[in-house]
């Protein structure tokens, strides 16, 4: 691990990476079953330097934008690192949104230079058509020619005699990155990152989980997501990891890295954790009832040996078919984003493969807190990270509260929008909009969001996250909780009544409904009388969800308005 | 192959993976609706389908694809 205090910004530590770790792999880039090519250290910087003369030619330098829409790629690091070196502010937007949302921030943000695929080019009009006050984009892969506008090039054509890039510094307090937040509609929310809040996050992560060179991190969370770009961008070069990239993310094409890439880390959202488990719970369905005694048996045994700790080579060897099955060199996931199922944390833990849990927002870099390794303490998100103060204000009787956070990894602000910013930060502090209290041993617990939280007619507080949390592992494919008022806001129940609250169901394929509904309404009787759910919503479309796979709850709602009734709703009794 | 031939093949792949009854599908189904599936099980079914054909599809020519139809589109050029 290069330590990040002798530099100032993110351009000058990778370039010293990328020199000290020269005949290392850098990047491993696999398409379905193959491994297409792969790069060391130093090909990275011999690629990216003269990305990096192009985008100067193309006059970009200190402080100009440069954003980048691609999947995740070798191209993506290689085009960051070079407008990182050229002093760009770079901006990564989500490749997953639809060209018109994509064309919306590019007009917010306003970039010099935009890096590309043709896969999303493809989808992009605005940009084609020239519409966007762009000076040049650079298109990866177009199987056609490009249009011939002097503003469109192909991202693989570099001359090959091309002058050295010049290498431009910046300082801790500069604009590094101009990251948006996966927020569910409204305004877009450009976070101004700096490259003291990377480097510093950078320093208190990995002085905590550091990767070794010859470790392997497999990259699948968009990479303009927070975690990844600092996992499996600029902590992996800093430290001389591999980062490893599938360009199909079907599953099996994703089982087959991670099976036959030597993966050792990789960073999830908590519904691929769960798809790991029922994965894990249907191969083992298959088997003879006496491999499923053993198998409880080694998890049982490995549970008690690693209590204190974790005991990687042990646990390897007890729980073999597991590791085989996920990936036989994985030693750790880091999960974040959204809720985490403590049991299922603890299974995974239990296994062998610790999981570490995050907290974090955009506007703070990447992470707030990371649970406890030793001993694993699934039902938390951890103890703050060095550096971090964390505050519960506005706390009811239970000790429950909005979090706010005062850090060095704190972003800036909000691009052109002092009104936001003003509301987010004050004083130094950074308002969360999470609820949460914190335990006498300094964990942190998040119980749901200030802006879903519901309030009942006897002034309880209700979060959803939490009442759904209690359905977990329900034999249907989603379940979200809400008030009925909210959905249909009648005027009546401007307070709600806890007879209000009704889980919306997207029911399994051959499921019966009645297995379901026995089982919601067993559990439903254990939840305390203010949280239980009144009633079932079946629905049959596909949750809409963020990028990091969180239920949009206000599309959601809108959507039940429009296309369900209140009548529709079963009750459950009990 | 022609393209009916085309369609009634994907409509009896698809109908075998998921266990469904053929004749009750038809060209223009949502899919997704039809057989109950969800992307990540649909992505499986591509997978099936490239390997009868031996066609590659790109994921991204599949983004919006939903109907039996709409895959014929895609399928069809490549065969």
């Amino acid at each position: 691990m290069i330590p990040p205090e002798r530099y100032q910004c993110l351009g000058e530590l990778l370039r010293d990476a990328l020199i000290q770790f020269k005949s290392e792999t850098a990047l491993i880039e696999c398409d379905r079953k193959k491994r297409k090519a792969s790069y060391t250290y130093l090909e990275v910087k011999r690629l990216g330097e003269r990305l990096a003369r192009r985008l100067q030619e193309a006059s970009v330098g200190a402080g100009d934008r440069v954003a980048i829409v691609m999947s995740n790629q070798a191209k993506w690091l290689i085009s960051a690192y070079a407008a990182l070196y050229r002093g760009a502010v770079l901006v990564p937007i989500d490749y997953k949104l639809e060209g018109e949302e994509q064309e919306a921030l590019l007009r917010h943000c306003r970039p010099k230079v935009l890096l590309t695929e043709y896969a999303e080019h493809r989808d992009m009009k605005a940009v084609q058509a020239g519409e966007l006050p762009i000076s040049k984009v650079f298109v990866s892969e177009a199987p056609r020619p490009l249009p011939d506008d002097g503003v469109h090039e192909r991202w693989e054509d570099t001359p090959d005699e091309l002058p050295p890039a010049d290498f431009v510094m910046r300082g801790r307090e500069d604009q590094a990155t101009l990251v948006y937040s996966s927020g569910t509609g409204g305004r877009p929310k450009g976070c101004i990152l700096t490259h003291d809040n990377y480097l510093e996050q950078y320093r208190t992560l990995l002085a905590l989980f550091p990767f070794e060179v010859g470790d392997r991190y497999f990259s699948v969370l968009p990479t303009n997501h927070a975690i990844d770009f600092m996992v499996g961008f600029v902590g992996a070069f800093a430290c001389g990891a591999t980062v490893v990239h599938q360009r199909s993310l079907r599953p099996e094409f994703l089982r087959w890295v991670l099976q036959n890439q030597g993966i050792t880390h990789m960073a999830v959202v908590p519904l691929i954790l769960e798809a790991f488990e029922r994965r894990l719970r249907e191969n083992l369905e298959d088997k003879h009832e006496l491999v499923q005694h053993l198998f409880e048996g080694a998890r049982q045994l490995n549970a008690a040996l690693t209590l204190r700790k974790p005991r990687q080579k042990l646990s390897k060897w007890l729980c073999k078919p597991v590791h085989d099955a996920l990936g036989p060199d994985l030693r750790q996931l880091f999960v974040g984003g959204a809720f985490v199922e403590p049991q299922r944390a603890q299974l995974f833990y239990d296994l062998g493969i610790p999981v570490v849990i995050g907290y974090g927002l955009t506007e703070a870099c990447t992470v707030l807190t990371v649970n406890d390794l030793k001993p694993f303490r699934p039902d938390t998100v951890g103890r703050p990270l060095e550096g971090v103060e964390l505050e519960i204000r506005d706390a009811d009787a239970s000790g429950i509260g909005e979090v706010w956070a005062k850090s060095r990894t704190v972003f800036a602000g909000y691009l052109d929008d002092p009104e936001q910013t003003a509301e987010v930060l004050q004083d130094g502090w950074l308002r969360t909009g999470d609820l949460g209290w914190i335990d006498p041993s300094g964990h942190l617990h998040l119980v749901g969001r200030t802006k879903n939280m519901i309030v009942t007619a006897g002034g309880k507080n209700i979060y959803p996250e939490d009442i759904e949390s209690a359905f977990e592992g329900l034999a249907c494919e989603e379940l979200a909780v809400f008030a009925s008022g909210y959905v249909w806001r009648e005027p009546a129940s401007a307070r709600l009544t806890d007879e209000a609250l009704f889980a919306v169901i997207r029911p399994k394929e051959g499921e019966p409904a009645e297995t379901l509904l026995e089982e919601l309404r067993r559990r439903n009787h254990k939840l305390p009388d203010f949280k239980r759910i009144a009633g079932v919503l079946p629905w049959s479309e596909e949750f809409p969800r963020t990028a990091s796979m969180k239920v949009k709850r206000g599309v959601l709602a809108e959507q039940l308005r429009e296309r369900a009734r209140r009548e529709d709703i079963r009750r459950v009794s009990g | 192959m022609n393209r009916d031939d085309l369609i009634q093949k994907l409509i009896e792949l698809a109908a075998k993976r998921f266990g469904r009854d053929a004749s009750a599908l038809k060209a223009d189904d949502d899919f997704f609706e039809k057989l109950g599936i969800d992307s990540f099980q649909a992505m499986e079914l591509m997978t099936d389908l490239e390997e009868e054909f031996d066609v590659e599809i790109p994921d991204y020519e599949l983004q919006g694809v939903n109907t039996f139809l709409k895959l014929a589109d895609v399928i069809e050029p490549r065969l």
